[in-house]
């Protein structure tokens, strides 16, 4: 069944590229309900697979020649980001409904996207995984170039032009993993289980990495992020920021180290301390904390601040992953829940409450706005997501970074001082944007709003995605036992197996 | 274990009423501000209840309920009360309805303000009951939300700096302990309060710690400290200690004073609760290691307050360094207790009267700061907004009652026998004394300088000559003596017969002593 | 001397004979019958008939059994067969696009023309003698060459067909120079016995010589760099059938005999490229070309504001990667040849069909000019989005799955082929800097406005069926390749190597 939230969101696209332009007010209805469909399938699967065991959803012979099927499977860790992909995507048409300029062809491209990513989490055969993978790539480009704002033709083509080298940097590693174990099959379980030399595994791993790496923001190869996010539509940058950049730390999970794992281990000499891939993954990870925070401190456009945040919370993520415990990567896992919610509902107030409004994203010019007064629901949302982006407990953000630090206090201590360091910078930017977009002025007990024009009420389909995110995060911060419970065995299945027995 | 959840049901009171608020909307004012008021009091009433309920006999958490949450994470929800929990509880619950009265006044965006000093109680509730670090912090740093917007929205011309201030001192410190309790965590697998205390007492817990986390570059007993002070310095922000309270008075003062009242009458005791909750139990070997520059911080924080309260000339800045100065008495009692003591039953009986000492002065601070605040709340709604030491003079003549029941408030700040400041302060004194001799001396002086700045403002603000303006000043109102008798009437009752506090949290500051042994 | 069986050599050269026919009879009917009929018509009938002529012809291709004439002079193999079929097809669809073409009247020659190239291709593959090679290799070239100068109103038709005529007749000299070396080594014109000759022999300089002059002869036609420079100007200036039919059939057929060529005549002196291990032979010269070709191309296509230019130079850059798969030589590798070229053959017959609707209405193939072509032509964009992105090589079009085919063909050969793994990693790359210049096509047509006051693109239903079709095919043979991969696989298993 769950093969079915591909083949709908496909489905549902061509239907809204077939749809005649006379009825294109349809289109933002059918495109909703394409996504709650969607929604509604990880969701019942979710619940129905507690064990978080690996299941076939389908399996076909595809290119028999070459050993390549079209062959699904979900695990925990899918399923939880399946159910990420659902609620993302509903609340991405949510605050999409006022979009009036060819609006068949945007949810077109929208739900293209949605089913590629899909397509991504469910897949096990690594070339259908790749093929999902690229097709990610040629939508981003026109839902930016179209339908974006600042720069959006120059901010598209570099986002595309980094994923694509991105892509191409794992085509290689792939390519070259599937002739060395003899062009038999391109089955994710049949390759990890393939033994690679040590030498090969050390130079392929960093190559896939990085190629996956580069979607997800580790630094230094970011720089698409914060221009593409920022120049992107609304609906654009969430799913961008909150589900895309996630593929690429799926891909690094679930294909470089599963398929590497020994190029995770010492090299056996040290440069400038650093002995092992790991090391430097994870020093780059903390960089990226820490860069992404202390440029979203001095920024002057709202977006951009929250473009920056992305980063950072993305080497809260990759960070994770370098802990190589079971603690450490269910929180960069929880963490990659958490941030998509938090993304999708950041962009939704800066880039649909404020920008659509306002018509500025310019910090300094907002504030004498009073938009705490103008509009309080999305100072409100914003104050939430401000609060929960930075790990205020009972909220998602603060359950996976717990446990990313735990497990970083168990791989890397050295480096927890400068994650705490990012934890504060973390609060102070958002208090620093917080501030000056809503609450900035004088003192607003005194302040008669004099405006002679307010702005647009908050529309109920912005008060619905904001509210579906916010109990999202929620519920992840206050349960997080029901991701861990589906978590935990998928990564202590035999597909990790290589990777636990590195055991370092 | 009762059958009821009780502290669960007080916890979520206040929230449920903050969303009710909320929803009754801006319209009726009146309607607001009184569901407000019957929400804290219902509260009141229930502490009240578990304060009958409670045995002061009993060792161990009362009122307990425990469910399982992340087990994956060995976090279970578990909460109970002790002698000096629900002595905060009864607090908070005393000092939440006095901030509401004193906010009568505020005309701006009414529902908000109320929804958010009952969201804040309930963050409050869950500070003083939570037995395991996961919902413990949850609650610790959602109390600093409405705390920040309290004071950024409805407070002075300097608010937008002194919140902000605020907000970034507890944030740094908060993230220091947190970062803290996940490096005992990964070796005790467990966030429970009292399983780290048992830990931590058979000596086990930050030698483990140490070898697991294989620093090499510092020796075990630094790394112990490094562990330690980021605890440490999460608790040291909040209460405030020397030298990190600088945040203090820009907050008290810009506040509004409702919410000032809040400040200093319950979230100034979670800093103290922490020490003692948290602080003593997990870490009473590493303090006893620093004891002599922890004392030199209190000592620091008595008489520096003191002294810089005396030189100020804004009420409200005069008694939020004041503040300071009280709780100072405090820390330096926790230290004085930490003190390892050996064998000596004498010393032990010391260490009984200090920590007595702790939680009275607890109570009795957070009681009669608060109605020092209400006092300048309600002079500054006569005088229009003014509360300069140099505005008033000879008030006594205009507004008698209102000079005796604030002179009141002011002798018991001072520490007068017979007032519930003394007896608070006798006891530490009584206890700190032989066991830190020259720490206890040199905070003599603040008493001394207290008595002074206290005896300063009295003479300032209602004795000397009277100004042309001051002439029509009106008096306490019947609703304003209503409440306020109550409140005088308790701070006569525990200056008086001590006991009434004493009677519960005895057995709880007598356990709380003897767990801290010689490491 | 061998006798030739007749009967033999009539068995083998039927479809060729049947191709001649239909020629000569298109044209007599065309000049005959319908000289004074509409233009359109007058199209429309010829390619009929010469499309029933070429589906006759294969269908007697795929009845047909294997048979050799003379020791490779001719022959008949499931393989050749199937390059055939392809050219064949890739004929008709040329013929039906050229249907509404209105460049020139005289249609009939026009039609015997590309027929006579297509006769002329058939033999090409089907040979391994190398005079039976030159000489096929003439008729196509000269055909291709009045094809491309066929508009006679256009100065820059001419002008591309005489480049393309100068260019191409220094190269078959150069070819030529070097068949003739070859025969003196081995005194026989038959590929097989000219490897057994060659074998063994150490380089000398003129082996080196027929190796190089071969490449330089087959390097032109393939345009591969630095023997690209006719690409642009013929694309840009023949008119649109001509162009997309030398861009796609000539370069099946050249790709195949070429490497035909140098796998089976040049035998032994193949050396290799790979890292650390270089060995002299013809494959480093190969490595050479490609590289160039992948660089040059990808890199000047960059600046192209020219659509057609811009399709030159990334012929060349394509023509760069298929070359790799001669650096592997194997099985396996020719299938991905013979997969990347009949799929690049059907994107570029499509872009080019495309293009000689929107060129109707714009007068001029800029890329600018693809403005909103989204809005204007929903249909035409679709397909043209499909075929540029096959070039790109996105999934899931058949562009994507032949480069990966043929990347890991190159680095399945053997264990220290994997040492061309840097080869691949620059193939690799340049596709990326590719997906820049590709997407500027799809940004004209999909993200700009289209200009003021011009109304929507009408295109013949005719031209929209076979576009169709042709998107289709792309789309179909990425998602399902393996249909007509083992198909090629099989074919390629049963000819040997």
């Amino acid at each position: 069944m769950l093969a079915w939230t591909i083949y709908i969101s496909f489905l549902g696209a061509l239907a809204l590229f077939l749809l005649p332009s006379r009825r294109a007010a349809w289109a933002r209805i059918l495109a909703l309900a394409t996504t709650l469909v969607t929604f509604a399938l990880a969701l019942s699967a979710f619940v129905q697979h507690r064990s978080g065991e690996m299941f076939t959803v389908v399996s076909y012979p595809w290119i028999s020649s070459m050993g390549i099927r079209f062959s699904l499977k979900a695990d925990g860790i899918s399923l939880t980001l399946l159910l990420l992909t659902g609620v993302i995507g509903v609340c991405g048409v949510l605050f999409s409904w006022n979009i009036d300029y060819r609006i068949k062809e945007f949810f077109g491209f929208y739900l293209v996207l949605i089913g590629a990513v899909y397509g991504v989490f469910l897949s096990f055969d690594l070339f259908l995984l790749f093929v999902f993978y690229e097709i990610v790539v040629i939508p981003k480009y026109f839902l930016i170039a179209i339908w974006g704002s600042t720069r959006r033709e120059y901010a598209a083509m570099k986002l595309v032009l980094y994923s694509f080298i991105g892509s191409a940097m794992v085509l290689i590693g792939l390519i070259a993993a599937y002739v060395v174990s003899g062009s038999r099959s391109m089955s994710l379980g049949d390759l990890a289980g393939f033994h690679y030399s040590p030498h090969f595994q050390m130079w392929a791993f960093p190559l896939v990495f990085v190629g996956f790496g580069i979607l997800a923001g580790l630094w230094p190869f970011h720089t698409w992020a914060p221009t593409g996010h920022v120049a992107a539509p609304t609906a654009a940058s969430m799913l961008l920021a909150g589900v895309v950049m996630k593929l690429g730390a799926y891909g690094c999970l679930r294909v470089a180290m599963t398929l590497f794992p020994l190029g995770l281990g010492p090299w056996g000499f040290h440069v400038i301390g650093l002995g092992s891939w790991r090391d430097v993954f994870a020093v780059l990870a903390v960089i990226g904390i820490l860069y992404g925070a202390l440029v979203a401190l001095v920024q002057k456009d709202f977006k951009f601040v929250i473009g920056y945040s992305s980063i950072s919370h993305m080497g809260f993520i990759l960070l994770g992953l370098m802990t190589l415990n079971q603690i450490g990567l269910s929180g960069a896992i929880v963490q990659m829940v958490s941030h998509g919610i938090l993304a999708g509902l950041l962009f939704g107030v800066v880039g649909r409450m404020v920008y659509a409004r306002t018509h500025t994203r310019d910090l300094p010019a907002l504030g004498p706005m009073h938009l705490n007064k103008l509009l309080p629901f999305a100072a409100f949302t914003f104050v939430i997501a401000g609060m929960a982006s930075m790990g205020l407990p009972g909220f998602s953000g603060f359950a996976a970074e717990l446990m990313i630090l735990i497990g970083v206090w168990h791989s890397y201590p050295t480096l927890i001082l400068f994650v705490g360091i990012g934890l504060i910078a973390g609060v102070a930017y958002i208090w620093r944007a917080m501030q000056q977009a809503f609450f900035s002025g004088s003192a607003p007990a005194a302040v008669t709003t004099s405006h002679d024009h307010s702005l647009p009420p908050i529309t109920l389909p912005e008060k619905l995605g904001a509210g579906i995110l916010i109990c999202s995060s929620v519920v992840v911060g206050t349960f997080p036992q029901l991701f861990l419970n589906v978590i935990h065995p998928a990564l202590n299945s035999p597909l990790f197996q290589g990777l636990r027995k590195g055991g370092w | 274990m009762t059958s009821f959840p009780w502290i669960t049901s007080l916890t979520a009171l206040p929230l449920v009423g903050a969303i009710t608020v909320l929803f009754l909307g801006g319209k009726n004012k009146a309607l607001v501000r009184w569901t407000a008021l019957v929400f804290s009091l219902i509260s009141l009433f229930i502490t009240l209840y578990l304060w009958h309920r409670f045995s002061g006999t009993a060792d161990g958490y009362q009122f307990q309920e425990l469910h399982t949450w992340v087990p994956s994470l060995h976090v279970d929800y578990r909460v109970g009360i002790d002698g000096l929990s629900l002595l905060m509880l009864l607090l908070t619950s005393i000092v939440v309805p006095i901030g509401m009265l004193a906010s009568w006044q505020i005309e701006q965006r009414i529902p908000l303000y109320f929804s958010l000093v009952l969201v804040l109680q309930t963050c409050l509730f869950g500070t003083f009951t939570a037995l395991n670090f996961f919902h413990w912090f949850i609650f610790w740093e959602m109390a600093l939300i409405p705390a920040f917007f309290l004071v950024r929205l409805w407070g002075g011309s300097g608010s937008a700096k002194a919140a902000m201030q605020f907000l970034v001192y507890t944030m740094v410190g908060s993230v220091a302990m947190l970062l803290s309790f996940l490096a005992l965590f990964l070796t005790a697998k467990t966030f429970d309060f009292t399983e780290l205390a048992t830990l931590a007492q058979n000596g086990t817990l930050m030698p483990a710690v140490v070898a697991k986390l294989g620093w090499h570059l510092l020796t075990p007993e630094h790394v112990a400290l490094v562990i330690f002070f980021g605890a440490f310095l999460g608790f040291a922000v909040k209460v405030p200690l020397f030298p990190f309270h600088t945040w203090l008075p820009s907050t008290y003062a810009e506040a509004p004073s409702g919410t000032t009242i809040l400040l200093t009458g319950a979230m100034s005791k979670m800093g103290l609760y922490g020490f003692l909750r948290i602080l003593l139990p997990l870490f009473g070997a590493e303090m006893q290691r620093v004891l002599t520059p922890l004392l030199w911080l209190a000592v620091a924080t008595i008489v520096l307050s003191a002294y810089t309260a005396w030189a100020q000339k804004d009420l409200k800045r005069i008694f939020a360094y004041s503040s300071i100065n009280h709780l100072g008495y405090c820390l330096l009692a926790i230290f004085a207790v930490v003190k390892a003591t050996g064998g000596d039953t004498a010393l032990t009986a010391q260490k009984f009267a200090a920590m007595n000492g702790v939680f009275l002065q607890m109570f009795n601070h957070g009681l009669t700061a608060a109605t020092l605040f209400w006092f300048i709340a309600m002079l500054e709604k006569r005088s229009g907004g003014l509360r300069g030491l140099d505005d008033f003079g000879g008030l006594r003549r205009v507004i008698p009652v209102f000079t005796g029941l604030m002179g009141i408030a002011l002798f018991s700040s001072l520490g007068l026998p017979g007032l519930n400041g003394f007896i608070g302060e006798f006891l530490i004194f009584k206890g700190s004394f032989p066991l830190v001799t020259w720490a206890t001396s040199l905070s003599v002086i603040g008493l001394l300088i207290t008595a002074i700045f206290i005896l300063g403002v009295l003479q300032r603000v209602f004795y000397g000559p009277l100004r042309e303006k001051w002439t029509q000043l009106p008096d306490l109102t019947l609703g304003e003596r209503l409440t306020l008798i109550p409140v005088i009437g308790l701070m006569f009752a525990v200056g008086l017969y001590p006991q009434l506090i004493l009677g519960v949290v005895n057995h709880t500051a007598i356990q709380m002593a003897l767990a801290l042994r010689n490491f | 001397m061998n006798a030739i069986n007749y009967t033999q050599l009539l068995q083998l050269v039927w479809p060729e004979i049947i191709l001649t026919i239909t020629a000569l009879v298109a044209m007599a009917a065309d000049l005959l019958f319908f000289k004074r009929s509409p233009l359109r018509t007058r199209f429309l009938i010829a390619s009929s008939i010469a499309s029933v002529g070429c589906l006759i012809a294969i269908f007697r291709l795929t009845g047909y059994h294997q048979g050799v004439l003379l020791g490779s002079v001719l022959l008949s193999n499931p393989v050749t067969h199937l390059v055939q079929i392809a050219l064949l097809i890739i004929a008709i669809l040329t013929l039906f696009l050229s249907i509404d073409s209105t460049f020139t009247d005289h249609v009939g020659e026009f039609v015997l023309l590309i027929l006579l190239a297509t006769t002329g291709m058939m033999f090409l593959v089907a040979s391994q003698d190398l005079l039976v090679i030159f000489i096929s290799l003439e008729l196509l070239s000269l055909s291709v060459y009045i094809l491309a100068g066929f508009d006679k109103h256009s100065p820059r038709s001419s002008e591309a067909s005489l480049k393309y005529f100068l260019f191409g007749g220094m190269s078959a000299a150069f070819m030529l120079f070097g068949f003739s070396l070859l025969y003196g080594y081995s005194n026989s014109t038959n590929l097989g016995q000219i490897a057994n000759a060659i074998h063994g022999l150490p380089l000398n300089p003129l082996l080196i010589l027929a190796i190089v002059t071969t490449v330089i002869g087959f390097g032109f036609k393939i345009a591969a760099a630095p023997f690209h420079f006719w690409a642009p100007d013929v694309y840009q200036g023949a008119p649109t059938p001509s162009a997309a039919f030398i861009a796609s059939g000539s370069k099946v057929a050249s790709f195949f005999i070429f490497f035909q060529v140098l796998v089976l005549g040049f035998a032994g002196a193949e050396g290799s490229a790979t890292w650390h291990h270089f060995q002299s032979g013809w494959v480093p010269v190969i490595v050479t070309v490609a590289v160039l070709s992948m660089l040059l191309g990808n890199l000047v296509a960059i600046t192209q504001t020219s659509l057609r230019r811009l399709l030159a130079y990334s012929a060349v850059a394509h023509a760069g990667y298929m070359l790799l798969a001669f650096v592997a030589h194997s099985e396996q590798s020719l299938a991905a040849l013979l997969y990347y070229v009949v799929t690049y053959a059907l994107a570029i017959l499509g872009i080019f069909g495309v293009l000689s609707v929107t060129e109707k209405h714009l007068g001029n193939d800029k890329i600018s000019g693809l403005a909103g072509l989204s809005r204007r032509a929903p249909f035409l964009s679709a397909c043209l989005f499909i075929f540029v992105l096959s070039l790109a090589g996105i999934p899931p079009l058949s562009g994507f799955f032949a480069k990966f085919l043929l990347f890991t063909s190159v680095l399945a050969v053997s264990q220290g082929s994997k040492l061309l793994i840097w080869l691949i990693i620059l193939a690799i790359a340049m596709s990326a800097v590719s997906l820049y210049y590709y997407l500027r096509i799809l940004k004209s047509a999909f993200v700009t406005d289209p200009p003021e006051g011009e109304g929507s693109v009408s295109s013949p239903v005719l031209m929209r069926v076979v576009i169709g079709l042709l998107a289709g095919g792309v789309v179909a043979l990425g998602c399902a390749p393996d249909f007509i991969l083992n198909q090629i696989l099989q074919a390629v298993h049963a000819s040997g190597l």
